[in-house]
C-alpha cells in the first residue's frame, strides 16, 4: 500500500507531461487523456482511504521513501511521502473536486483552441498540489508549494492574449513569492534550530527550542500561508486571479490551492502550540481578512471577484480557527473540506451562467435567470444556502463550529474573536443573498455586447452541469455527515490533536445568535436588492462602497508605494550604475587618455630630438654614478 | 605511465581550433562540423574524466606532473577534486551548443571574398577559449593558472570585439563602436585584476619558493610555511582582486553588461556561462586554500559585496529595456549568490555555490540562447519590440518560460537546489545576511516574470506576426539543456556526490565546522 | 707622454661627435659624427688597454671597427634610398613615425 503514494503524484504528473510536450497530435483527445489520470489518482486515493479505514488509529500513517534528494552535510533532504489522516482528507478533496471540475472544463472550454495545453496545466497543478500534502519534510512541501503557484500563474495567465491576464498571473506570482520567502526563512531557521525539516524529527524536537526560535519559525510559517491562501496583507492577488477560466478559479483559487495556507498551519500545529505570541497573530490576521473579505465581497458587481471575496472571507475563518490551537485545527479543515464543495459548486455555477450569457460578468446585467437555467438556479442556491450556513447545510456545521471554538479561546480575546466571527456571517448573508438576488432573480436587465449579440441564456451541457450536481449534494449533506457522531473529529483528532476550551456560553447560544444574524443579513440584503429593481449601472455608493469596490485601496497602496517606488528606485540605481559606478571606470580610463595625450607631445618624430633625450639621459645616469660613488 | 587524460582533454579543442582554423575559406560548413565534431569528442573524453573520477578517493585525481620552467620552479601540474571535475562537464557540457547556437552567427556578411575567413575563426577561438578554460579548471600549479587564465582573455576579446550581435538598434556603426568599447572595456578590467594578481603570484613565490597548490597547501596546513599576517592578506587581497573582476563581483561588474549586450548570444553565453565561472572557481580552490585565514579576515566585507551585487543586480536587471542587458544584471546577482556561498563557509554554503556554478551554467545557457534566437528573428534586443509572441511562436515561448523559471529558481529545476543550499549554509552562520539574500528571490521573480509578459503576453505586435518558431537545430539545442535542468533539479545527487568530499576538504583548509543546531532533533 | 691625454683627446673628439649629432640636418654629417663618438670610443679603449696592460681594449676597439662597418653599409644605403625619394638629406624631414 505504501507504494502507491508516488502513483497518487505521479498520475497527473505524467498527465502533464505528456500534454504539454505532446504537441498538436493530442488535440482530440488531450482533455480525455487529463480528466482520466486525474480519476485515476482520485481511485488510488480511494483505495488508499478503504485501507486507512481498516487499521486502527494509531496505524493510519503511510510513508514512502523514494530517494535521497540533496545531500550535502547535515543537509538531508529526501523525496519521500508521508500519508496521513490530513494528507488524505487533502487527499479525496484535491483529487475529487479536481477530478470533477476536470469533466466540467471538457465542456467550459470546448471553444478554445489551447483546450490541451489547458489540461495539460490543470494537471500539473493536482500533480503539485498532492506533492504538498504528501510531502514528508518542508523542502518537499515548498517544491509543491511553488508547484502550485506555478500552476496558478499559468492558468491564471491562461489566456495570456489579454494584457489584464498576464498581469493578473504576474501579481499572483510574485505576491506569492513575497509568502514562499517566508516559507523558505522558516525552512532555514527549522536546520538552523533542529537540524533537520522532516516533519516527524521537528516536531518531537518542538518542544526543546526556545520559544522565540519557534514563534520566528511560526510567524515565518504564517508569512508563507498569508501568500498562499490571499490573507491581509498578501491578499491582493486573489480578486485579479479570476482573469482565469472559471474552472480554475472554482478548483484553484477556492477549493484547493488556496487552503494551502491552513494545510502549512495545521500540519505545523506542533510548532504553533508551542508559540501563543504567533497563534494570537494568526488569529489576527484570520479575523481582519474574514472581515475585509466580506465587505469587498459586498461591493463588488463582478460575480467572480464577489466570490473571490468571499474565498478570502471563508479562509480568513479557516486561519483564524488554526490560530486558535487544539480548539480549532479540526474545524478548520472540516470547513475548509465543505468550503471546497459549495464554493466550487458556486464558481462552476457562476461558470455556467457566464456560459450561457456571453462570457458577461457583470451581475447588474444578470437577472432573472433562473428560469433559464434551472439546473444552474438550484445547485447554486443550494451553495449559497450552504455558505450562508443555512440549518442542515454543510456550512452550518462547519462555520457554527468555528464561532464557538473562536468563544471558546476564552477571555477578551474570545469575545472579540467570537464577535468577528459572527459579525462576518451577518456579512456572509448579506453578499451571498446579493449575490443571488442580482443573479437569478429581478427582472431581466441583459444587453447585447459590443459586437450587438443579444445574449441568449440557455442551461449548459451535462458535461457541465453533472459536476454542479455532485458539488451541490457534497454542499448539502458533507457538513451533517462529518458532525453526525463527530466523525470528522474523530478521522483527525490522532494527527491535529483536540480540546473543548472553555466556552463562555453554551453551543446552543452561540448557534441561536448565528441564525439572529443570518436573518439580519439576508433581510438586509433582501431589502436593498429585493424589493427594489436593480440599477444596471452602478450608483456611486458611499465612501465605503466606493473603497471596496477598489479592494478597500489595497491596490493604490500597493501601487503608490511598491510599484512606484521600485520604478523610481530601479531607474535611479541604472543611473547610478551608468554615471557613477562605470563613471569612475571610465574616468579613469579618460584621465589615462589624457596624460597618455600630454606624453605623446614628446614623440615628435625629430630624430634629434631623441637623441637629446638620449644623451640628456646618459647625462643624468652617469652623473648619478659618480654621485653614489663620491657618496 | 598512464594516458595523460586531463592534458589531452585541454589538448582536443586546442588542436581542434587550429585545425579550425585553417580549413580553406570556401570550406565554412566543413569548418562548423570539424568545430562540432571536435566538441563532441572533448565532452566524450570530460565524460571519461567524470566516469574515472572516484569521489572517494584522493582529494586531488589524475594528477599529471612535469618539470617545466626549472629556474623558477614552475611545473605543468594537473589535477582534478570534485569541484574541477564539475566545471569541467558543464563547459564540455556547453561548447557544443553554443556551437550549434551559433552555428549561422560568424556567416560572412558579404560573399565573394575568397580569403576572409570569419566563420573558421569564430569556432576556432570558441574552441580556443574552451581549451582554456579546461586547463584553467585542471591545472594545479599557480603559475600555469595564472597563465591560461589571463590567455583566455585574447580569444573572448576577439570573440566580443570581432563578431557582433547584428541586431542593434541604431545600424552597423554604432553597433561597431559599441562593440570595440565593450570589448577594450572586457580586456582592460580583467587585465588589471590580471596584472595584479601577477604581482601577488610573484610574491607568493617570494614566500613559498615554488608555484605548487598542493605542496604549498599542505605546507600551510602542517605550519612548516608560515606567512605573516598582513603578507598572507595582501597577496589573498591580490588573488582575489582578479577573481572578483572575473566573477564579477560588484563594484567591479559594469564591463558584463556591455560585453554581454554586445557579443553575439552564444559569445555572451561563454562568457557568462563558462569564462566567469573560472572566477568563483579560482576563489575556492586558490584563495580558501592558499589563505584560509586572510580568506576569514576579508569574509565579512565580501559578504557585504556579494548582498550588494544580488540585491543590486536583481534591481537593475528590472530596470533593463534590453534582454541581454537584462539577463547580464540577472547574471551578476546569481555571481552573488555563489560567492556568498563560498565566504559563507558552510558546507551547504560552499556545495551550493559548485551546485550554482553548474546550474546558474545551464540556465544562463538555457534563457540566453532562446532569448538569442528570439533577438534574431526580430532583429532587436528591446523587449518594447516585443509582444505576444506566445501567440505566434508557442515552443519558443514556452521554452523561454522555462529557462526564466529556471532562473528565478523555481523548485523542480535545478538552480533551486543550490540557490537553497547556499541560502541555507549563509543563513547557518549569518542569519541577516540569508535573510536579505532571500529577498533576491522576489526580485528575480520580478525581472524574469516582467521580460516574459513584456515580450511573450499581451496582443501579437505586428512586427512579430509572422516570426517563425524553433527550428530543429534551435530544438537540439534548447531541449537537452531543459532535460538537464530538470534532471538536475529532481535528483542532484549524482553531482553532490562528486562535489561533497572536495567541499569537505576545502572546510577543513580553511579549519572551519558546520555551526550546530541549537536543538538536536531526533534522528 | 701621459696616457691621459689621449683620454682628454677621446673625450674632446666625443663632445664634437655629439654636438654634431645634435645640431647638425644633413644625415650624411649627422652620420660622420657618430663615427667621430665611435672612434672617441676606440681611441678611449686602446688608451684604456695601454694603461691596464692587457688587451680586453683593443679587442673591443677591433669589435667596434667591425660593427660600425656594418653600419656604414646600412646606414649609408638607408641615407641614399631617402635622398633619392625625397631629394633631402635633412634629417628632420623624415619625421612620419611619429604618432
Amino acid at each position: 500500500m505504501d507504494n502507491l503514494i508516488a502513483l497518487l503524484v505521479a498520475a497527473p504528473l505524467l498527465g502533464a507531461a505528456v500534454l504539454l510536450c505532446g504537441g498538436r497530435r493530442l488535440d482530440a483527445v488531450g482533455h480525455w487523456i487529463g480528466t482520466a489520470l486525474a480519476a485515476s489518482s482520485f481511485v488510488i486515493g480511494v483505495v488508499l482511504f478503504a485501507d486507512m479505514l481498516g487499521k486502527n488509529a494509531e496505524h493510519r500513517t503511510l510513508t514512502q521513501f523514494l530517494y535521497s534528494w540533496i545531500p550535502v552535510g547535515g543537509f538531508q533532504a529526501d523525496v519521500a511521502f508521508q500519508l496521513d489522516q490530513l494528507s488524505m482528507t487533502f487527499v479525496l478533496l484535491i483529487t475529487g473536486v479536481g477530478s470533477l471540475i476536470h469533466v466540467y472544463s471538457i465542456g467550459y472550454m470546448e471553444h478554445d483552441e489551447r483546450r490541451r495545453r489547458f489540461f495539460g496545466y490543470l494537471n500539473l497543478f493536482l500533480a503539485a498540489m498532492l506533492l504538498l500534502v504528501l510531502a514528508d519534510n518542508y523542502l518537499l512541501l515548498y517544491v509543491g508549494w511553488e508547484g502550485v503557484g506555478l500552476a496558478s500563474y499559468l492558468l491564471i495567465g491562461f489566456w495570456q492574449h489579454k494584457p489584464s491576464a498576464a498581469t493578473a498571473a504576474k501579481k499572483a506570482f510574485l505576491v506569492n513569492r513575497v509568502g514562499d520567502m517566508g516559507l523558505s526563512i522558516a525552512i532555514m531557521l527549522m536546520f538552523t534550530t533542529f537540524g533537520t525539516f522532516t516533519f516527524g524529527p521537528v516536531f518531537e524536537a518542538a518542544g526543546g527550542a526556545s520559544e522565540g526560535k519557534l514563534t520566528a519559525i511560526a510567524l515565518m510559517l504564517l508569512l508563507a500561508a498569508c501568500g498562499k491562501s490571499a490573507q491581509v496583507p498578501l491578499q491582493s492577488w486573489l480578486g485579479d486571479a479570476m482573469e482565469g477560466p472559471t474552472p480554475v478559479s472554482a478548483l484553484i483559487h477556492a477549493a484547493t490551492m488556496v487552503t494551502a495556507g491552513v494545510y502549512l498551519i495545521v500540519r505545523s500545529a506542533d510548532i504553533f502550540n508551542a508559540a501563543p505570541d504567533a497563534q494570537l497573530v494568526v488569529t489576527v490576521v484570520g479575523a481582519v481578512t474574514l472581515l475585509f473579505g466580506a465587505i469587498v465581497g459586498c461591493a463588488k458587481d463582478d460575480i467572480k471577484k464577489a466570490l473571490a471575496g468571499s474565498t478570502m472571507s471563508q479562509i480568513g475563518y479557516m486561519i483564524l480557527a488554526a490560530g486558535l490551537g487544539p480548539i480549532g485545527y479540526v474545524f478548520a479543515i472540516m470547513h475548509l473540506v465543505t468550503h471546497g464543495f459549495f464554493k466550487a459548486g458556486l464558481f462552476l455555477g457562476a461558470g455556467s451562467v457566464m456560459h450561457g450569457m456571453n462570457d458577461e460578468v457583470d451581475m447588474r446585467k444578470y437577472g432573472g435567470l433562473r428560469t433559464y437555467m434551472p439546473i444552474t438556479f438550484v445547485t447554486f442556491g443550494l451553495g449559497y444556502l450552504a455558505i450562508i450556513g443555512f440549518p442542515g447545510l454543510s456550512g452550518f456545521f462547519s462555520k457554527d463550529k468555528i464561532i464557538e471554538a473562536a468563544f471558546a479561546k476564552g477571555g477578551t480575546e474570545g469575545w472579540i474573536l467570537g464577535g468577528v466571527a459572527l459579525l462576518g456571517a451577518a456579512i456572509t448573508a448579506f453578499y451571498m443573498t446579493r449575490v443571488m438576488l442580482m443573479t437569478f432573480f429581478g427582472e431581466k436587465r441583459w444587453q447585447p455586447d459590443e459586437n450587438g449579440h443579444e445574449p441568449h441564456p440557455h442551461e449548459s451541457p451535462k458535461v457541465m452541469t453533472i459536476p454542479m450536481i455532485v458539488l451541490a449534494f457534497g454542499s448539502v449533506f458533507a457538513g451533517g455527515f462529518f458532525s453526525i457522531g463527530d466523525r470528522f473529529l474523530n478521522w483527525l483528532e490522532p494527527v491535529t490533536g483536540h480540546s473543548h476550551g472553555n466556552p463562555p456560553v453554551s453551543a446552543l447560544t452561540v448557534t441561536l445568535s448565528t441564525m439572529v444574524v443570518l436573518v439580519i443579513g439576508v433581510a438586509a440584503a433582501y431589502a436593498q436588492y429585493g424589493r427594489r429593481p436593480v440599477p444596471v449601472v452602478a450608483p456611486r455608493g458611499s465612501l465605503l462602497t466606493r473603497a471596496a469596490r477598489r479592494d478597500l485601496l489595497q491596490d493604490d497602496f500597493n501601487h503608490v508605494v511598491l510599484v512606484r517606488g521600485g520604478e523610481h528606485l530601479t531607474r535611479s540605481l541604472v543611473y547610478v550604475d551608468h554615471t557613477l559606478v562605470d563613471g569612475v571606470v571610465n574616468g579613469t580610463a579618460a584621465s589615462m587618455g589624457g596624460l597618455s595625450g600630454r606624453l605623446r607631445k614628446l614623440q615628435n618624430g625629430y630624430a634629434r630630438s631623441y637623441a637629446v633625450s638620449m644623451f640628456g639621459g646618459a647625462a643624468i645616469l652617469i652623473a648619478a654614478t659618480l654621485l653614489m660613488r663620491a657618496v | 605511465m598512464s594516458f595523460p587524460l586531463l592534458t589531452a582533454t585541454a589538448a582536443l579543442p586546442a588542436l581542434g581550433a587550429i585545425a579550425t582554423a585553417a580549413v580553406p575559406a570556401a570550406r565554412r560548413t566543413a569548418a562548423k562540423w570539424l568545430a562540432l565534431v571536435v566538441s563532441l569528442a572533448t565532452l566524450a573524453l570530460a565524460a571519461i574524466v567524470l566516469v574515472r573520477f572516484d569521489p572517494g578517493g584522493d582529494r586531488y585525481q589524475l594528477t599529471e606532473s612535469h618539470a617545466w620552467i626549472k629556474a623558477f620552479g614552475v611545473r605543468y601540474e594537473l589535477g582534478v577534486d570534485g569541484i574541477a571535475v564539475a566545471l569541467i562537464a558543464l563547459t564540455a557540457v556547453l561548447i557544443p551548443f553554443v556551437i550549434l547556437a551559433g552555428w549561422h552567427d560568424a556567416d560572412p556578411l558579404e560573399t565573394g571574398n575568397t580569403r576572409w575567413r570569419p566563420t573558421q575563426g569564430f569556432f576556432a577561438l570558441i574552441l580556443a577559449v574552451e581549451a582554456m578554460v579546461i586547463i584553467s579548471f585542471e591545472a594545479t600549479d599557480v603559475f600555469l593558472f595564472y597563465i591560461f587564465f589571463e590567455a583566455m582573455l585574447i580569444p573572448m576579446y576577439f570573440l566580443i570585439g570581432g563578431f557582433g550581435d547584428r541586431a542593434h538598434e541604431h545600424g552597423e556603426e554604432t553597433a561597431s563602436t559599441q562593440r570595440s568599447y565593450a570589448a577594450v572595456k572586457f580586456l582592460l578590467y580583467n587585465l588589471v585584476g590580471g596584472l595584479i594578481m601577477l604581482a601577488a603570484v610573484i610574491g607568493l613565490y617570494v614566500v613559498a619558493g615554488n608555484f605548487s597548490l598542493t605542496e604549498i597547501a599542505a605546507a600551510r596546513a602542517n605550519g612548516s610555511l608560515h606567512m605573516a599576517t598582513n603578507t598572507e592578506r595582501w597577496l589573498f587581497l591580490g588573488f582575489f582582486f582578479a577573481f572578483a573582476v572575473k566573477a564579477p563581483l560588484w563594484p567591479l561588474h559594469t564591463w558584463l553588461p556591455n560585453a554581454m549586450g554586445e557579443a553575439t548570444t552564444p559569445v555572451a553565453v561563454l562568457i557568462t556561462a563558462v569564462v566567469d565561472k573560472v572566477g568563483t572557481f579560482a576563489m575556492l580552490r586558490f584563495c580558501l586554500q592558499l589563505f584560509p585565514e586572510a580568506s576569514k579576515w576579508a569574509t565579512p566585507v565580501i559578504l557585504v559585496l556579494a548582498l550588494i551585487s544580488i540585491i543590486y543586480g536583481a534591481l537593475l536587471a528590472v530596470g533593463q529595456r534590453d534582454i541581454k542587458r537584462l539577463v547580464a544584471y540577472a547574471s551578476i546577482s546569481h555571481f552573488g549568490f555563489i560567492i556568498l556561498g563560498i565566504f559563507a563557509m558552510t558546507s551547504q554554503g560552499q556545495s551550493g555555490a559548485t551546485l550554482y556554478m553548474v546550474n546558474h551554467g545551464i540556465s544562463t545557457a538555457a534563457l540566453m540562447l532562446v532569448a538569442g534566437f528570439l533577438i534574431s528573428r526580430r532583429g532587436s534586443r528591446l523587449i518594447a519590440d516585443y509582444g505576444g509572441v506566445q501567440k505566434v511562436a508557442p515552443v519558443l515561448a514556452g521554452t523561454f518560460l522555462i529557462g526564466g523559471l529556471a532562473t528565478l529558481s523555481l523548485p523542480g529545476l535545478a538552480p533551486f537546489v543550490s540557490e537553497f543550499l547556499v541560502l541555507v549554509g549563509t543563513f547557518a552562520r549569518y542569519p541577516v545576511v540569508g535573510i536579505i539574500a532571500t529577498f533576491g528571490i522576489v526580485l528575480a521573480a520580478l525581472y524574469t516574470l516582467v521580460l516574459y509578459q513584456r515580450t511573450m503576453t499581451g496582443p501579437v505586435k505586428t512586427e512579430v506576426a509572422r516570426m517563425p518558431d524553433l527550428r530543429v537545430r534551435e530544438l537540439v539545442v534548447v531541449t537537452p539543456l531543459i532535460v538537464l535542468l530538470i534532471f538536475l533539479g529532481v535528483y542532484p545527487k549524482p553531482l553532490t556526490d562528486i562535489v561533497n568530499p572536495a567541499v569537505k576538504q576545502t572546510m577543513s583548509d580553511v579549519h572551519e565546522k558546520d555551526p550546530k543546531p541549537a536543538v538536536e532533533a531526533a534522528k | 707622454m701621459n696616457p691621459v691625454n689621449y683620454l682628454y683627446l677621446a673625450a674632446l673628439l666625443f663632445t664634437i661627435g655629439a654636438t654634431g649629432v645634435l645640431i647638425r640636418r644633413n644625415a650624411i654629417v649627422v652620420f660622420m659624427c657618430v663615427e667621430l663618438m665611435l672612434n672617441a670610443c676606440n681611441l678611449a679603449f686602446v688608451t684604456f688597454s695601454r694603461m691596464h696592460g692587457n688587451l680586453d681594449g683593443q679587442v673591443i676597439a677591433f669589435f667596434t671597427m667591425v660593427v660600425a662597418a656594418a653600419e656604414v653599409v646600412v646606414g649609408l644605403a638607408i641615407i641614399v634610398s631617402l635622398f633619392r625619394s625625397r631629394h633631402s638629406a635633412s634629417v628632420d624631414d623624415a619625421s612620419l613615425m611619429k604618432l
